[in-house]
């Protein structure tokens, strides 16, 4: 009898691996048969998780954090052994807010664009209605990118611009209803919005953390040790999805599994332009490559680094007005688990990193680095102002910023 | 207390409400309406927001009650960690709760108890109204295969039913499902 995992998911593309694992029968060669149960919001993905309706759940990064230090809901520890991927999400703003930001056709470039969009932060406050945002969660990637642009740009996110919570399906409507003047969501629902025509891709989240981590697989912390051999097995079948779905050979295929009704019932052509980081920036444009917009495999992109569990909570403190609480850290981090994605690899082809945290935005071009096993060679991941975080100061990274 | 329950599905609400309405000193609020949700919520000022689990407004109103200033009083997911069994199974029936801060737990407990109860019995209308669409299908397809067998082999209705019958029993399948080949196989080979 195969072990039953079951895995919560909001139909976004970046839910793929878990879906792809199953469907190509990558979890089954594993001796796991995969339950994949859609959700409409964070919330409910975590309420299953935490009240066991789901062994798993894909889910924003910072949330898995949020939970475990008690943030919204009663303290319970999760655990991520695997990183469903980087980046892959987009800012769309209205047209007219666009076309401040940036010449029809091509992405903003992120400091002109901060600048830009600064003066006209400045005039709608002038005016008593100040620029909104969108976001799908106030613990999301989203959010803590979105904020560091801003932030970076001198722009005082909650003072100058609003940020709200937007759930990803109504993204569009919210544009076009002028509720929002721009968001920042995840595929397909930036495309969806551009082929509505109501907004215009003006920049991806990639261009801000050019390695920026995203959506992880979590799990009550309990049972990644009560199912210790489960979990490998899924990490093992999940890298196998990973390989596929970075295969360009496999695009078409996977664009049509993912759109079905069961899993992101969405447009098979919008979802394929995501998978191939291809974007349609405004309704009927050409079509702009973006390489690395979505980043589900390379460089071991699935590891757990603890300094990105580290960095979520620097920004959640940020945001919160608050301050480094050593045993709160001490949590976060642990939250990353690369013990248990290390065991899960070993002494298979894939490379193993030697360290488990490094400093984040400090490669500007390819380096070679340590590795366990395999080889890997790390290209730049770049924070778009040059920022540096090193994880050996939380304290000292948070005082730099603005 | 003044109750809102927060729903898109106007029948669900309804069956929700109805039971709710039973109780003394309860005020109903029902909003179906996605658009304006939060300021509708403000307006209502509730003290115990229901909402079902499959609405994608739910972190909308999460983010709302965790960050607004517009309601006087905090509010948040209902989760009374002495009582995770009486959370488990509002999950089971697909409802969260948010309750105003500092309200007397002996008040809350009878609504959401209700609630629950009330999404369940929603949960069993549906089931069976899917099940009987489902016998209403059943039967038709029964129908339409001894139409055809009857049409193509001259078999009295009785004879055809004791055909579809025979075949079922030999290969351990349903009736419905044996009538539903037939009926495919039919339309396969061209007829209509």
């Amino acid at each position: 009898m195969p072990a039953e995992i079951t895995i919560g998911f909001l139909p976004l593309v970046d839910a793929c691996l878990p879906i792809l694992a199953h469907e190509h029968g990558f979890a089954e060669a594993e001796g796991l048969s995969l339950r994949l149960v859609r959700d409409m919001s964070w919330a409910t993905v975590l309420d299953r998780l935490l009240y066991g309706h789901s062994d798993a759940a894909h889910m924003v990064a910072p949330l898995a954090i949020a939970a475990t230090l008690g943030r919204g809901r009663p303290a319970q520890p999760l655990a991520v052994p695997f990183v469903l991927g980087l980046n892959g999400n987009a800012v769309t703003m209205r047209p007219d807010l666009a076309r401040r930001l940036t010449a029809p056709g091509q992405l903003a470039d992120p400091v002109k664009a901060g600048a830009a969009l600064r003066l006209v932060a400045q005039e709608r406050i002038a005016a008593g209605d100040r620029l909104r945002f969108g976001v799908v969660h106030r613990h999301s990637s989203h959010n803590y990118m979105l904020r560091y642009w801003l932030a970076a740009s001198g722009i005082r996110p909650d003072q100058d611009v609003e940020i709200t919570t937007v759930a990803p399906p109504f993204c569009a409507d919210a544009l076009d209803a002028g509720e929002v003047d721009a968001i920042c969501v995840g595929e397909p629902w930036n495309s969806v919005a551009v082929e509505r025509g109501a907004g215009e891709i003006v920049m991806v989240t990639a261009q801000i953390w050019r390695r920026g981590v995203e959506k992880v697989l979590a799990m009550k912390e309990r049972l990644v040790d009560e199912r210790r051999s489960d979990v490998e097995a899924m990490v093992r079948a999940l890298i196998r999805a990973a390989l596929h779905f970075v295969d360009p050979a496999n695009w078409d295929a996977n664009a049509a599994i993912l759109a079905r009704p069961e899993y992101l019932d969405g447009s098979a052509e919008l979802i394929r332009r995501a998978i191939s980081d291809q974007l349609m920036l405004a309704k009927g444009g050409a079509i702009v490559p973006f390489p690395d917009f979505m980043f589900q495999y390379r460089e071991a992109a699935n590891f757990p680094w603890v300094s990105q569990a580290e960095w979520l909570y620097t920004q959640m403190v940020r945001w919160e007005q608050g301050a480094i609480v050593p045993d709160e850290a001490r949590k976060a981090a642990r939250v990353f688990r690369p013990d248990v994605y290390r065991s899960a690899l070993v002494g298979s082809a894939e490379p193993l990193p030697g360290a488990s945290s490094k400093v984040e935005g400090s490669l500007a071009g390819t380096t070679v680095v340590g590795t366990q096993q395999g080889r890997m060679t790390l290209e730049s991941n770049r924070f778009f102002d040059g920022g540096v975080f090193d994880p050996a100061d939380l304290a000292g990274y948070l005082a730099t910023l603005p | 207390m003044r109750i809102a329950i927060v729903d898109e599905s106007a029948s669900r609400a309804a069956v929700i409400g109805e039971g709710l309405v039973a109780l003394d000193d309860c005020e109903l609020f029902v909003v179906t309406e996605r658009t304006a949700l939060v300021a509708r919520i403000a307006e209502i000022d509730p003290d115990i927001v229901l909402m079902d689990l499959g609405n994608p407004s739910r972190d909308v109103l999460e983010e709302y009650f965790a960050v607004s200033r517009a309601l006087a009083r905090p509010i948040a997911m209902f989760v009374d960690e002495s009582d995770d069994e009486a959370i488990a199974a509002s999950i089971d029936a697909g409802v969260s709760s948010y309750v105003v801060d500092g309200l007397a737990p002996h008040r809350i407990r009878p609504i959401l108890d209700l609630a629950v109860r009330r999404f369940n019995a929603f949960a069993r209308l549906q089931a069976d109204l899917a099940e009987a669409k489902g016998q209403l299908a059943e039967r038709e397809a029964i129908d339409r295969a001894k139409r055809i067998l009857m049409d193509s082999r001259g078999l009295t209705e009785p004879q055809a039913y004791a055909e579809l019958r025979k075949t079922a029993m030999n290969q351990g399948r349903r009736i419905a499902e044996i009538a539903e080949a037939v009926v495919t196989a039919h339309e396969l080979m061209g007829g209509a």
